[in-house]
């Protein structure tokens, strides 16, 4: 039985900016009801936090009696004991020092995000003048500055050292493993599949806890190196256990017939690796890779745990049980807006790799 | 011998035995390290410590521990105390995450900006900082003297959190399990045309057998829900949340619920526009076209980023160290510090944490392979 088409209907209306605020308001009368409600709280939320930060907030050190009385913030406490937050217990009189050593780690973070420098000589150049540089200035020792053991590093200088070592180490340990975990040799594709898997299996604090105090016992004296050292490459495996799984996902979505063909052509298999492979397997994992680096800056804070006095230990610190210590609200909050910020701008560098390699690949 | 190195395979089982050899008198000569100084300090090797009675205590424990318990125990306890942490953590964060992914993806424009606003914050700061935040946010509550009264069913002090515990004996937990067997058994049979409205029924009407149960068998000298009470300077009675439990608990939950909130948003955008449209066209209603088609292929699409999320979780417990609470790392890194025997506590503390996570990664492929749609990978 046949019938007859239904008549057609109208168009839709060209969407006004008023229509779609009604489509993403008010489209039911629930929905509008959510709205009021939520709208409110949003609102209300909003006043608070204006009024509690801002508003009614006492900013300098010079008042602090007036934090008893007020309701808002007491951003004093961050004049009075930013530095020890900033530069945990770095000698005073040699702050500019640590200043100096994180914004060279900082700038050359910066710079090797550049496509300038996407190169393997430029970035080894780039990061091994930056970490000297870094170096030098922390530990001092030539040139007449006093030198100052890594027992005394701290604050933000070195959570962005950590953070930076551990990248730049583990990358290439994560190049490493993803294509040993893909060999062909069955003893070298086990081995580094038993190290993945059983790192990735483990908390990180078991690990660079097993660096820091365990690893003294079971290493001769002249392999123990520094304590800092030792977590640093403890991090550095964990951190290449996780990137080497994601490398593999990208090597194994190229297609088998570009790698055939490579070899076929005659190409040194250290070319084929470099030129065709990993430069692909980077750009389809770019979002994993770039979170994975965002997971790493956050989880340097874990290392407060087994006694260095990076930005959150020392916050601790600072706050302390005296005159300060009811104002760890506003402490706290200045810390996370540190992490904020560099975890917001790695993102934010992320989303535009992404755009600038969708746009090369047309 | 050169010519040996000329054929690839030949090649390929030189390279492997010598990598062999080399991995092999690492760890050989580590061991070796590691047991000439254990011998210079004077520890034994070897798992009998393990009934020695441990001489410290611990401040949270599911299970009765003193400073005369056993290392064993002590152990066990800490491990417990992981697991407690882990798994309602795990279920917390999941109900978080539900709630703020829905709310992204909800349409409602005020609602995406509540959720898009928790999901950058709580994301993009450590989970240690938030710990430790919250941690000093419970300390820093009045006295038990001054507690926060939580309508007169709980108190909050710096002590923690006093919650009314149900005081159940053997017998009203027997009464309750009949109960609840019933209901099964008459929600299967009632289960009809309708089956929602005839479970809902039955489930109602069992419900109310229960209590009448409940009621009838019960002891009445005994209440059955214990309520705190503040006697002078501390609480008796109820149930006590410790502010270390509780302040882990809060950051695994709310961290845990932003990237979680993350994973159901994407799967909820990662179901195809067409089929969605395709069962409108069918003639499902907007809610049977959400509970019947949209969740199911959302929750599949979930599942894997979800279980790579819970192991991540569970491993995050050992973050409580920071602030005290006594879970498997800190019991194992302070039986270290006071016996020395630590390569055994080593192999102990890793041994448990694959363990967990192998368990629970396995759970979660389990269960995606159950739920798989037949004919799809």
């Amino acid at each position: 039985m046949a019938r007859a088409p239904a008549p057609a209907l109208p168009p839709p209306p060209a969407a006004s900016g008023l229509a779609w605020l009604r489509r993403r308001l008010f489209a039911t009368w629930f929905d509008a009801i959510v709205t009021v409600l939520a709208g409110a709280a949003l609102v209300w939320l909003l006043a608070a936090l204006i009024d509690w930060a801002f508003l009614d907030a006492v900013w300098s050190a010079e008042m602090r009696e007036r934090c008893r009385e007020t309701a808002g913030a007491c951003w004093a406490v961050i004049e009075a004991r930013g530095r020890l937050i900033l530069f945990g217990l770095y000698p005073h009189e040699a702050h500019w020092r640590s200043t100096l050593a994180c914004l060279i780690v900082v700038a050359t973070m910066v710079l090797s995000c550049l496509p300038a420098f996407w190169g393997m000589a430029r970035l080894a150049g780039l990061w091994l003048a930056g970490f000297g540089g870094f170096v030098l200035m922390m530990h001092g020792g030539l040139f007449g500055l006093p030198v100052v053991t890594t027992e005394q590093w701290g604050g933000l200088s070195l959570t962005v050292f950590i953070f930076a070592a551990v990248v730049v180490l583990g990358m290439p340990m994560a190049v490493v493993l993803a294509l040993a975990r893909r060999a062909r040799l069955p003893v070298v594709a086990g081995l580094a599949a038993l190290i993945i898997d059983t790192v990735r299996g483990l908390p990180l604090l078991t690990i660079l806890f097993a660096a820091a105090v365990v690893a003294p016992l079971a290493l001769p004296d002249w392999a123990q190196g520094d304590k800092l050292g030792r977590v640093i490459v403890a991090f550095a495996v964990f951190y290449a256990a996780y990137q080497a799984e994601i490398i593999r996902a990208g090597l194994q979505s190229i297609p088998p017939g570009q790698e055939e063909a490579a070899l076929a052509l005659g190409m040194p298999w250290r070319s084929v690796v470099f030129d065709i492979l990993l430069p692909q397997a980077f750009r389809n994992t770019l979002p994993a890779t770039i979170n994975q680096v965002v997971i790493t800056f956050k989880e340097t804070s874990i290392v407060t745990i087994i006694g260095f006095f990076e930005v959150t230990a020392s916050a601790s610190a600072a706050i302390g049980r005296g005159e300060w210590g009811a104002y760890y609200v506003e402490v706290y909050v200045f810390v996370a807006l540190i992490y904020f910020v560099f975890v917001f701008g790695l993102s934010r560098y992320g989303a535009w790799l992404e755009r600038r390699m969708r746009l090369i690949r047309g | 011998m050169l010519r040996m190195l000329r054929t690839r395979r030949s090649r390929g089982i030189i390279i492997q035995a010598a990598l062999l050899a080399a991995v092999g008198a690492l760890v050989a000569g580590m061991v070796l390290t590691a047991r000439e100084n254990l011998i210079a300090q004077g520890i034994a090797t070897g798992f009998g410590f393990l009934d020695r009675s441990t001489g410290w205590p611990i401040n949270v424990a599911l299970i009765e521990v003193s400073d005369r318990s056993s290392y064993a125990r002590m152990l066990l306890a800490g491990l417990l105390n992981t697991l407690h942490v882990g798994i309602t953590g795990l279920a917390g964060a999941t109900l978080v995450g539900l709630v703020v992914g829905m709310m992204r993806v909800s349409g409602n424009l005020v609602l995406e900006i509540l959720g898009t606003a928790f999901v950058e914050t709580f994301r993009n700061v450590p989970l240690i900082l938030q710990v430790i935040f919250w941690y000093a946010v419970l300390t820093h509550l009045p006295p038990p003297r001054g507690a926060i009264d939580l309508l007169g069913v709980g108190f909050l002090s710096n002590r923690g959190l006093m919650l009314p515990m149900p005081d159940w004996s053997g017998t009203d937990l027997l009464l309750i399990a009949a109960a609840l067997v019933a209901a099964v058994i008459a929600a299967r049979r009632l289960g009809g045309e309708r089956p929602l409205r005839a479970a809902a029924l039955a489930l109602a009407a069992v419900a109310a057998l229960a209590v009448l149960l409940l009621f009838l068998g019960h002891d009445p000298a005994r209440p059955l829900i214990s309520l705190p009470q503040r006697q002078g300077l501390r609480f008796v009675g109820g149930l006590t949340v410790k502010p270390e439990f509780a302040a882990l608990l809060t950051g695994i939950v709310i961290f845990g619920g932003a990237y979680v909130g993350e994973i159901v948003r994407a799967g909820f955008l990662s179901v195809d526009r067409g089929v969605l449209q395709a069962a409108r066209a069918l003639g499902l209603s907007g809610w049977q076209v959400y509970r019947l088609v949209h969740i199911p292929l959302a929750v599949r699409a979930m599942l894997p980023a979800l279980a790579n999320q819970y192991v991540w979780l569970m491993k995050a417990t050992t973050l409580g160290v920071a602030i005290g609470y006594p879970d498997y790392f800190m019991v194992v890194s302070t039986a270290i510090n006071q016996t020395g025997q630590t390569i055994e506590l080593l192999l102990l503390l890793m041994g448990g944490f694959l363990v967990i996570n192998y368990t629970l990664g396995g759970a979660m492929n389990w269960l995606n392979a159950r739920l798989a749609i037949r004919g799809r990978n």
